[in-house]
């Protein structure tokens, strides 16, 4: 969906495919990403493409436009998103999801003026995500190798044929004349880069590993996007056994001793607790 | 008059701050809404300066937090391998790392607002999620921020964040888990601890 170039992309994203399915030489152990070799490569690949290209022109992109002109181009391809968000919604079963989109889009273009005023969000007609590879992950598929693809970034496999039939429906990227086509998906990569350069520096804060930080923020992202913000609890459910011991399962983890033992604290010297005694 | 009636409803909150539970919504709520106050009108902090923000942090919203339980989460499996000489350290270097990555983002506010989706506590309950999103100026998708807490004697801590579904904590996991691997609990520590005096570094600079 985040596109720049649409020529020559579904073969390389199925080359990809194939490519994470076959491998398994560049393995560093983590089963979700059996070709971490590759992708660390690709990411490395993405990261200098950002930040000699993208990023400045998105810097700059911000710099220049005032606020309410990047929120209308937001809105404008938020809009036609739309339209294939209600389709998916539609193919995973929603049907009022499917029916609001579909709300949303006839109150934007019309009286949101082609998608630059988004009244529907403020009518109570909630923006939703879907995707191709939400709607695999809904019917039963599993997300499969971890992949960095260039330019599009961090994909499942399962996603990686999801972004396929993404790019195909999309409508932009599918519009005549290619020169208008080629300027709209230059600006809408452009506009979307610029909407995440807040969201840079703190992952920069935050990542020891900038990859791994990436990649398992992408799985845990897209595991919440599939059930619509409301996975299964994983922290310390039987999803994993084990990645807590037993007694922390049974709902005693150690650190809680101090409050079980102790006296009720005022909140001050509990958060004092908290630090000094680890047990 | 004016002035006696603020000192006793002072006393008052004062007192039921202490005596009785805050409900975790309202905790989630009074806090935010306190810093966002502070942070709209700090222009030091909305211009970048990291150490103000982090001052913010650790004065209004560190009390709040449980780090142990965060830390033995993000550290996971490997929490029993560490001593807790270990443990110790873990959970302090954690806690900076923690309060740097949310300091930073507090320093990128612009505007947002957040809304407080409704929220019920059932009887006995001892963890609960509280939902909040984080509503951008202009459009865009609203950002989900979630909030964990768990019961812990009088009031209530918060051991987890998500960010549209992605836990700040557990998003450690497998990367800390990969050092450990490799490089053993120590080698886990001296990580953290590098990290955050990289993190010092940039945050003097500004």
């Amino acid at each position: 969906m985040k596109t720049t170039q649409p020529v020559g992309i579904k073969s390389v994203a199925v080359a990809l495919v194939a490519a994470s399915l076959l491998s398994g030489c560049a393995s560093s152990g983590n089963p979700k990403d059996p070709i971490e070799g590759f992708n660390r490569a690709m990411f490395a690949f993405n990261e200098g493409l950002d930040s000699a290209i993208i990023k400045p022109v998105a810097t700059g992109y911000e710099a220049v436009l005032p606020s309410p002109v990047r929120t209308g181009v937001t809105n404008f391809f938020s809009n036609i998103e739309d339209v294939f968000i209600g389709v998916n919604n539609l193919l995973q079963g929603k049907v009022p999801e499917a029916v609001s989109d579909l709300g949303r889009v006839v109150i934007n273009t019309t009286i949101g003026l082609l998608g630059v005023i988004d009244f529907a969000s403020d009518a109570g007609l909630e923006k939703h995500d879907e995707d191709f590879g939400q709607t695999f992950g809904r019917w039963g598929v599993g997300n499969g190798a971890y992949v960095v693809i260039p330019v599009f970034g961090p994909r499942t496999a399962r996603d990686t044929v999801g972004l396929v039939l993404d790019v195909a429906a999309d409508p932009v990227a599918n519009h005549e004349p290619a020169r208008v086509r080629d300027l709209a998906l230059v600006l809408r990569l452009v506009n979307d880069r610029a909407n995440l350069l807040p969201a840079d520096k703190v992952v920069e804060e935050a990542a020891l590993d900038k990859y791994s930080y990436i990649r398992d923020a992408y799985l845990q992202r897209r595991r919440n996007l599939i059930h619509d913000g409301n996975p299964p609890r994983e922290r310390e459910a039987s999803a994993d056994p084990t990645d807590l011991p037993p007694t922390a399962q049974a709902g005693t983890p150690e650190p809680r001793a101090e409050v079980v033992s102790g006296q009720p604290v005022p909140a001050v010297l509990a958060a004092r607790t908290d630090t000094t005694e680890a047990k | 008059m004016k002035s006696l009636f603020a000192f006793f409803s002072g006393v008052l909150i004062a007192a039921t701050a202490m005596a009785q539970d805050i409900a975790p919504d309202v905790l989630i709520k009074t806090v935010s809404e306190e810093v966002l106050d502070i942070v709209r009108k700090d222009k030091d902090i909305q211009s970048g300066n990291t150490r103000k923000a982090i001052d913010l942090v650790e004065a209004k919203v560190l009390p709040h937090f449980n780090f142990t339980r965060m830390t033995q989460l993000a550290v996971a499996r490997n929490w029993r391998q560490a001593n807790s000489a270990q443990q110790q350290v873990l959970t302090n270097e954690f806690r900076l790392l923690m309060v740097r990555t949310y300091s930073k983002a507090l320093t990128e506010y612009k505007n947002q607002t957040i809304n407080y989706k409704p929220f019920a506590l059932k009887p006995g309950e001892t963890d609960v999620r509280v939902r909040t999103e984080i509503k951008q100026a202009g459009a865009g998708k609203n950002i989900e921020l979630d909030y964990y807490l768990e019961r812990q004697g009088n009031g209530w801590k918060v051991y987890d964040i998500e960010v549209g579904g992605v836990s700040l904590v557990t998003n450690y996991r497998e990367s800390f888990a990969t050092e450990v691997g490799k490089t053993g609990i120590d080698g886990l520590i001296k990580s953290l601890q590098a990290k955050n005096k990289s993190g010092e570094a940039t945050s003097v600079k500004k």
